[in-house]
């Protein structure tokens, strides 16, 4: 190759005690390329990306930027050598605007009105360029998360970053804000700069990028050109085997109702109202999913009927209704009710981390009459029958008396599947269920959830990624600011439809992305006034 | 990180702490001129050389095995429980209300029933710090140090008027009645050939705080409450996903925690001193934190822990009686032993996990 790589990596490894992150390593970034990284979760992708921005520091290996060998210590020197980060959670002071958060650590000088003059000009410039359109005088607390996510690639570009590496960016989106973030990283790479996406979204990979390397147990198992290759195929590369992308399951054969929600509200501890009048229903034998964007209301939902949250409104299962608040509004009634529950967020809901897998596996039922006698518990008996349970939903290592936290987030799931499935309850709430989880496992979770639907069992999923609600969904409800937006049939919608659902906007405007983005911007440009008029005053 | 293997974690963190402690405690030795061999010979003699010796280091034990339970309890529930002082003190009034209100016929009728009356007193005391945590997220830290602090003015209180006995100047109650004076080790081994030291005050609580070790590892580990116990102890979150009522499982951890600080006085009150004094508890609350600490908070480490810090208060004193290191040096080198094995902790525990990474690497290399 003539021209220099941007980035070059030679033999970097890096271990955290027994765990070898990264094993010699070695990529080269061609410059004005976008270059995807992919690999399951703790394949060592975010490693790599840490000891880039120098975060952490490698045990072995060299790092060349332009091809001139460089140390990079800490983040400040990533900075000086031109590379900036997104990371998949913003680093973004929230009560303060775009733009005072734009030049956060990078001020000229002890004043500071200088600075955000020259700040709010290169802004203005940087904004033509690239098509990043911020609002700069809105708080970051007002502005959706695109527009969160496109502050954090100014601030990379204000410190004159010509590569950019992205961590995961895509998962707080909407499929059509990820749609504008393309382009803007497109138009990046025309404009001479360097991207790095590090994702484990086969779609994202073979949509933008120009080179893939795949990462599998913290090693590069294949750089190659995107054009070249196709989603299987990495797919493969990634675990290591065939692997089935399609979800396969008969059509639904929906019986009676099972969970029947009318009017649901629920306000939170600030007094924020999180649910504004739901009305649902789940049959027998079907999968209805909730799509939306995190924070919708989804998972107040699921709370709500979980027993964790209290809520006004009625709920039945059934046909008995549940309460909602007080006493029997609690996750032990919900369970003696029938109802079965995945919780969002395994680790702090779904197990006690120290607590060992057979402790685990009847966490929420250790009431039951099968547990134990009378005060005591049951613990040979518990043990074994986990041990049995494991073996079932193949559970690795098959170690029943191990602490849940040495389980891989998918065997983790697993625990928890197989504690909530084999209970046989009527209705299974199940959230996220593959967040976190590897492309091997997710086959697995999946067809048990759909071997629980023909069992005839109601199942209402919440899950943020898209793809998998539409290929496990009977039904879809589309949820927006604790509103349920409308239902659709998986065979009857497309992701540009749900998306635009997603983002509040009933009906198909010809440009599905400027609708997103002009409601988005009016609703910044609206807070951005109101905040406007009241900092006036103060700096006045 | 590499997490040391269980047996390590258990015995040989608290073995290097109290080394450290020891060697610290030797250098302080040393600069004030005495000899720390000297002064760890006339401990290990005064505490484990004679009967004697053993009677005064596991009547402390004793009352140490009962506060370090009490706190171990409220922390598998995720409580600090810095009150078993105050329970213990609460312990001793139920103690000796209960001696003092019959003619006890015999120790096997009042010690039941002073049990019952010392874990009540002591249960109630934990109550209402307890129900404000839990209903009202008052800090338990907080409500039970005040707890202490009313305890002792109570206690003050009541002995200085109305527990007195009149004619007396003493604030202390009347002595019990001769049938609620409970065998001592040297009356119950007597009879069994062996001659144990008479004047030692180890009795048959002994053997009560034994078994409470025993109900405290069944109530953690084997039942059903013990489990939702841990479970909030861990994670509040997860436990209201399980259905598990925070209010009732911090309100009963603290019943228990408070009963098992109240049992204390059961050793100190009516095994010992056989009438009410003023502060019965001399600190033991406090201590009890240290024991569980370094006990893991589980039943077989607040045992050995127990013991060992019997050793040093039982050896301790002897320090101050055959050498001239001041009184107060003994209160610096038992302050180090629970710096380092409670407080310190990590200091020790990180060091060697990074040592038994290193290790293993090499090994595998």
């Amino acid at each position: 190759m003539s021209v220099a790589p941007a980035i070059e990596l030679r033999g970097i490894s890096k271990s955290f005690g027994p765990v070898q992150a990264n094993k010699d390593i070695s990529i080269r970034v061609a410059p004005g390329t976008i270059h995807g990284i992919i690999g399951e979760n703790g394949a060592g992708k975010s490693t790599l990306m840490s000891i880039l921005y120098g975060f952490y520091k490698a045990d072995a290996g060299k790092i060349f930027i332009k091809g001139q060998e460089t140390r990079i210590p800490d983040s400040q020197a990533a900075i000086a050598a031109g590379i900036g980060m997104v990371f998949q959670h913003f680093k973004l002071v929230e009560n303060f605007t775009v733009l005072e958060n734009v030049i956060l650590g990078a001020e000229d000088g002890a004043l500071l009105r200088p600075s955000l003059a020259k700040a709010r000009r290169e802004l203005a410039a940087l904004a033509r360029e690239y098509e990043l359109n911020v609002t700069p005088d809105a708080l970051i607390e007002d502005i959706g998360v695109g527009m969160q996510q496109r502050v954090e690639i100014l601030k990379a570009l204000y410190r004159q970053a010509d590569i950019l590496i992205l961590d995961e960016p895509t998962g707080v989106l909407t499929p059509a804000e990820a749609d504008q973030l393309f382009r803007i990283l497109a138009r990046l790479r025309d404009e001479g700069k360097t991207i790095i996406l590090i994702t484990h979204k086969l779609r994202e990979i073979m949509e933008i990028t120009d080179d893939v390397s795949v990462m599998r147990r913290g090693e590069i198992v294949a750089t190659v050109r995107t054009a070249e290759t196709g989603p299987e195929e990495l797919a493969e590369l990634m675990v290591g085997r065939k692997v089935l992308l399609r979800v396969e399951k008969a059509p639904a054969r929906p019986g009676d109702v099972v969970l029947e929600v009318e009017n649901l509200h629920v306000v939170d501890g600030q007094g924020v109202e999180r649910l504004r009048g739901i009305d649902l229903q789940v049959r027998r034998g079907e999968i209805v999913g909730l799509a939306g964007v995190a924070g919708n209301g989804q998972s107040e939902l699921l709370e709500v009927l979980g027993g964790m949250r209290p809520a006004t409104g009625r709920v039945t299962v059934n046909g008995v209704d549940l309460a909602l608040t007080g006493r029997g509004a609690d996750g032990k009634a919900r369970r003696a009710a029938g109802v079965g529950h995945v919780p969002e967020d395994r680790q702090r809901e779904g197990l006690i981390m120290a607590f060992s897998a057979w402790e685990n596996s009847v966490f929420g039922y250790h009431r039951d009459p099968a547990s134990g006698t009378g005060l005591l518990m049951d613990n040979a008996g518990i043990e074994a029958e986990a041990a049995a349970k494991m073996e079932r939903f193949d559970v690795r290592p098959r170690d029943a008396k191990l602490s849940a936290r040495h389980f891989s987030g998918g065997n983790q799931q697993k625990i928890v599947l197989a504690r909530e499935i084999e209970r046989n309850p009527d209705l299974l709430l199940v959230g996220q269920p593959t967040r976190g989880v590897d492309i091997g496992a997710i086959e697995f979770i999946h067809a048990q959830i759909i071997a629980l639907r023909d069992a005839g069992k109601a199942i209402l999923l919440v899950s943020v990624e898209l793809d998998e609600v539409m290929a496990l969904s009977d039904r879809i409800a589309v949820m927006f600011d604790g509103r349920i937006m409308g239902e659709r049939l998986p065979g009857q919608t497309d992701e540009t439809e749900l998306g635009l659902l997603m983002a509040g906007i009933e009906g198909r405007p010809e440009d599905a992305a400027a609708a997103v983005q002009e409601a988005q911007e009016a609703q910044a440009q609206e807070h951005a006034e109101e905040h406007g008029t009241a900092q006036g005053g103060g700096h006045g | 990180m590499d997490r040391l293997p269980g047996w390590a974690d258990a015995v040989l963190v608290p073995l290097v702490s109290l080394l450290l402690a020891a060697l610290l405690s030797a250098l302080v030795i040393l600069a004030i001129g005495e000899s720390p061999v000297e002064a760890v010979r006339i401990m290990v003699v005064g505490a484990f050389g004679s009967t004697y010796g053993w009677g005064y280091t596991l009547y402390y034990a004793t009352t140490f095995m009962f506060t370090g339970l009490a706190f171990a309890v409220a922390s598998h529930a995720g409580m600090f429980n810095i009150g078993a002082e105050g329970q213990a003190m609460l312990g001793g009034l139920g103690v000796a209300l209960v001696c003092l209100a019959l003619p006890w016929p015999h120790w096997t009728l009042a010690l039941p029933a002073a049990m019952a009356g010392g874990a009540v007193f002591g249960a109630l005391w934990a109550l209402i710090p307890a129900w404000l945590q839990a209903t009202r997220g008052s800090h338990i830290v907080i409500t039970t140090i005040m707890f202490n602090l009313i305890a002792a003015a109570l206690l003050n209180y009541l002995l200085g008027g109305v527990l007195r006995p009149a004619g007396s100047v003493e604030p202390a109650t009347a002595r019990f009645p001769e049938g609620a004076t409970l065998p001592t080790l040297h009356d119950m081994l007597a009879p069994l050939g062996i001659s144990f030291s008479r004047a030692a005050p180890v009795n048959i609580s002994l053997f009560v705080a034994v078994l409470a070790c025993l109900f405290v590892w069944l109530l953690i580990w084997r039942t059903r409450l013990g489990y939702e116990i841990r479970a909030l102890g861990y994670s509040q979150t997860a436990s209201r996903y399980a259905g598990i009522g925070p209010v009732k499982i911090v309100v009963v951890a603290m019943l228990i925690s408070g009963g098992l600080a109240g049992l204390m006085a059961v050793n100190v009150v009516m095994g010992e001193a056989e009438r009410l004094l003023l502060n019965p508890t001399e600190g033991a609350g406090f201590i009890g934190i240290a024991v569980a600490l370094m006990g893991r908070n589980h039943p077989l480490g607040v045992f050995l822990a127990a013991i060992l810090f019997g050793f040093l208060y039982q050896g301790g004193g002897e320090l101050g009686l055959w050498t001239s290191i001041p009184r107060e040096l003994i209160v610096v080198i038992q302050a180090l032993v629970i710096l380092f094995t409670g407080a310190l902790d990590n200091m020790v525990r990180m060091p060697m996990e990074r040592a038994y990474g290193a290790l293993r690497r090499r090994r595998k290399a």
